[in-house]
């Protein structure tokens, strides 16, 4: 029981409000706003003059061509290329550069480990399997980061973005779904997690549900790294020099423009069975274009985005090669524990175009992304008698020598594009979603994508005899 | 000020003409957020563009640029004003 | 307002997540999506909240904190909103933490490029707390689109500190700290200007604003409970059973549920 200390409740006084409202000649709260925008005239009127400017002008001429009917698309897509194309012409020679130095600092560490007299597996686990881990995350990483967050920072300042919804919107309510949902997968392009928690913006719950649970289709930067190294090797590696780089990029463009149609798909199957609905209302603002200060915008994303990620990738790498290394010296009989493990998931790998390593390097792959890549060539390395790795070519063949075709290299590009998302964006799933049953479904629904992609266009090619 | 005396939906507006708010006919949420961006009875309304497939447009309300769905914008009426008779 | 420093920590560390330190002051940053509120937060706390050209790049409560002249102060970065009056979840984040969580000094940026919109909120804002600083930045745009505002007047209009800024190139951040220092001081006296509404409407609140009174225990603005009572905002009806429940100078309420 609880004592009434005032004589009207919230809800008491809630209806005696509806009743007054509903005595109002018309609409009260319409009354109110525009009320507030008289008071606002009469201060405006008193503080503001405006004189001819040409800077409408100016983003008026910017949107005619960004937003126009002939240049619209193809301005978004040759974005798109341009900064895949940067990203990964760009990094890589500073990737080669750190990882030949990385690893001649990995002979120095074998000195020295050596010269203490250290155990051997000590070094092992340390060198061969901390350093030489993080090595390869940091040389295969920072530079394509180094590059596409600012790129991307740029165009997000100048105020491109919302045009890119602006665009797009149409598009996103033939899946029955919201335009603003675009720049949450633009988000989602750094950061699942934070694309994400970024559908916040979306009105309609419905909407907002679909875009939080496709937001996975696109691919962060943690799966970069993935696609970049596997289409450079398998895709631009089979083109000369010059158009390599222009391959990759437009390979990488492709399977970015996979994920949106997947997008589109799933958001359009969605809205017909379990969310069920019509489009609801857009109200998109578009600011004037501003310019971005080049010089403080590379300082930042470079600081904070860059590092940032870069960091939590170092935090959860240096266990997982640790890890793998132990697995990988720890016999069970004839076979490593790490081969033992990969021929049991191998079968099911093989169904897919894959095989057990992939199979495994993914599941672990749930800490983060990132880590996938380092941890299939330590697993592949660990069985194998491979040291030096630091080149492309090196990789290849430890790939190739592993029984890799074109065909797998097509799949773990399909698989990374499309599987279950990493922990950090499962726990953001529930906390925004407020529910298992949604945070299930985000990890099914694109998994299942993958394993259906991968399982035809394998069965498929088989068939056809092509592998 | 003269007026033209018809009253049409802010849809069928074409792009680069201008118009005064009379009313709106959208309900809930909607509504609110459209006056909230200080679309009111009595606000000039400048039609900017349409988006690459004819939909949503951009109208300039208030110094600032918002895009509409040809749907909602349907549901709001206004009264065309004869060309260069007022500036948003 | 009449809650105790400790009642106020506990508040704003359960409901809105931040740590509010002993003795700290507690400043909002409210303002329209897109007005650089983040800008002004990462150049005041040296911190490095998101920022980008596009409403809704904040969709969550920031905090930090900053020194200035030997005092604390913990600026609270909101998402951004265009009316007290929410509609998706960020801008009910912003809402809530401005309505109850009785910050110290409430700062409203405006875009002084589209002042009108802009100050639809800042008048509202007005309505639910006297401490108030405007900030009016991109005041660098505005000069390029040949927007001339008249600072003291609008000062005078408003009857609160305004504040022209460029936060991006740090133009006005020291005047504006120092504003925040006299208003949370109380060496400067604000005097919000507030709405005058429309006759029927004035009718309506006269209506039910006893009604109203024996509610609130002046946590909050009577006319202004009022206004929203008569709006029949749902959402805001939940927050507020929500967040009085948890004061306990409002057990009262809590039989209404
Ligand atoms: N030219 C100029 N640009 C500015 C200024 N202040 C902020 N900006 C830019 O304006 C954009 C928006 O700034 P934010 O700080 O993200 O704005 P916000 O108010 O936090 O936006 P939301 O989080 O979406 O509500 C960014 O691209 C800033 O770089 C300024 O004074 N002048
Ligand atoms: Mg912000």
């Amino acid at each position: 029981m609880c004592a009434m200390t005032s004589p009207r409740s919230l809800s008491e006084v809630w209806s005696e409000a509806e009743v007054v409202r509903k005595s109002f000649p018309h609409s009260f709260s319409d009354q109110i706003v525009t009320d507030i925008y008289g008071n606002v005239e009469q201060i405006t009127k008193q503080v503001l003059s405006k004189k001819e400017s040409k800077r409408y002008i100016f983003d008026q001429r910017v949107d005619d061509v960004v937003t126009s009917k002939w240049f619209g698309y193809p301005l978004m897509l040759l974005l798109l290329v341009i900064v895949f194309w940067l990203t990964m012409t760009g990094a890589n020679l500073p990737s080669r550069l750190l990882s030949s130095g990385l690893f001649a600092f990995q002979d120095q560490l074998t000195l020295w480990f050596q010269w203490i007299g250290a155990p051997a597996w000590v070094h092992g686990i340390l060198v061969l399997g901390v350093y030489r881990t993080l090595a390869w995350v940091i040389a295969v990483m920072l530079p394509p980061m180094a590059i596409f967050f600012p790129l991307f920072t740029l165009l997000e300042d100048s105020g491109y973005l919302p045009r890119i919804a602006f665009n797009l919107d149409h598009i996103f309510k033939r899946s029955k779904a919201c335009g603003k949902q675009s720049l949450t997968m633009c988000m989602g392009f750094g950061c699942n997690a934070a694309g994400v928690t970024s559908c916040r913006i979306i009105d309609s719950p419905r909407e907002r549900l679909i875009a939080i649970l496709t937001n996975n289709f696109v691919p962060c930067n943690g799966r970069f790294p993935t696609l970049i190294v596997i289409s450079s090797i398998f895709i631009g590696g089979a083109f000369a020099a010059p158009y390599s780089g222009l391959v990759n990029a437009l390979a990488i463009t492709g399977l970015i423009l996979l994920g949106i149609g997947a997008t589109l798909l799933v958001s359009w199957l969605l809205s017909l069975t379990i969310l069920k609905g019509e489009p609801s209302s857009l109200v998109l603002e578009l600011p004037s274009y501003r310019r971005p200060q080049i010089g403080a915008v590379i300082y930042r994303s470079i600081i904070d985005r860059t590092l940032f990620v870069l960091r939590r990738a170092i935090i959860i790498t240096a266990p997982a090669g640790a890890l793998i290394w132990v697995l990988g010296n720890i016999h069970m009989g004839q076979e490593s524990m790490i081969a033992y493990l990969a021929h049991y998931l191998n079968p099911f790998g093989q169904l897919f175009g894959l095989d057990g390593f992939i199979v495994m390097a993914f599941i672990l792959g749930i800490a983060a992304n990132e880590i996938v890549l380092p941890i299939l060539l330590m697993s592949y390395l660990s069985t194998g008698y491979l040291q030096d790795f630091a080149s492309l070519d090196a990789l290849r063949t430890v790939l190739v020598s592993n029984g890799w075709t074109w065909l797998t290299a097509i799949n773990v590009l399909l698989f990374t594009l499309f599987h279950w998302p990493c922990s950090t964006t499962l726990l953001t799933t529930n906390k925004e979603t407020g529910s298992k049953k949604w945070v299930l479904l985000s990890f099914a629904l694109p998994t299942l994508t993958g394993l259906t992609v991968c399982f035809l266009l394998t069965q498929g090619a088989r068939f056809l005899g092509l592998v | 000020m003269k007026k033209t005396q018809r009253i049409d939906p802010l849809a069928d507006l074409a792009p680069g003409s201008v118009c005064r708010i009379v009313s709106l006919e959208l309900s809930g949420l909607l509504r609110r957020r459209i006056l909230d961006l200080g679309i009111v009875p009595g606000t000039l309304i400048r039609c900017i563009r349409r988006g690459p497939s004819g939909d949503p447009t951009a109208y300039l309300v208030r110094e600032t640029l918002i895009a509409l769905r040809s749907e909602d914008a349907a549901q709001i009426s206004v009264r065309t004003l004869l060309n260069g008779e007022e500036c948003v | 307002m009449n809650l105790t420093a400790e009642q106020k920590r506990v508040l704003w560390e359960d409901r809105f997540g931040i740590s509010l330190a002993d003795g700290q002051i507690g400043i909002a940053l409210a303002g329209n999506p897109n007005v650089g509120k983040s800008t002004i937060f990462n150049a005041l706390t040296g911190l490095h909240q998101h920022t980008g050209n596009w409403p809704g790049k904040t969709v969550d409560n920031a905090q930090g904190a900053f020194l200035y002249e030997q005092k604390s102060f913990l600026l609270v970065d909101l998402p951004g909103t265009y009316s007290l009056l929410a509609h998706t979840v960020e801008e009910q984040i912003a809402r809530d933490f401005l309505c109850f969580a009785y910050p110290d000094v409430t700062i409203v940026v405006l875009d002084a490029t589209c002042l009108e919109r802009n100050l639809n909120l800042a008048l509202q804002v007005f309505e639910i707390t006297p401490k108030v600083i405007v900030c009016l930045n991109l005041m660098d745009e505005a000069e390029k689109k040949r927007l001339m505002i008249d600072v003291p007047s609008l000062e005078r209009e408003l009857g609160v500190p305004v504040v022209a800024t460029a936060a991006r190139q740090g133009v006005g951040l020291t005047e504006l700290k120092q504003k925040i220092v006299q208003v949370a001081s109380g060496s400067l006296q604000t005097n919000p200007r507030q709405i005058v509404y429309s006759s029927e409407v004035e009718k309506a609140v006269k209506q039910l604003l006893p009604l109203v009174g024996s509610l609130a225990n002046n946590t909050l603005p009577l006319r202004w409970l009022a206004l929203r009572l008569l709006d029949g905002d749902r959402s805001f009806l939940e927050s507020l059973s929500s967040y009085l429940g948890v004061d306990p100078c409002w057990e009262g309420l809590r039989c209404a549920q």
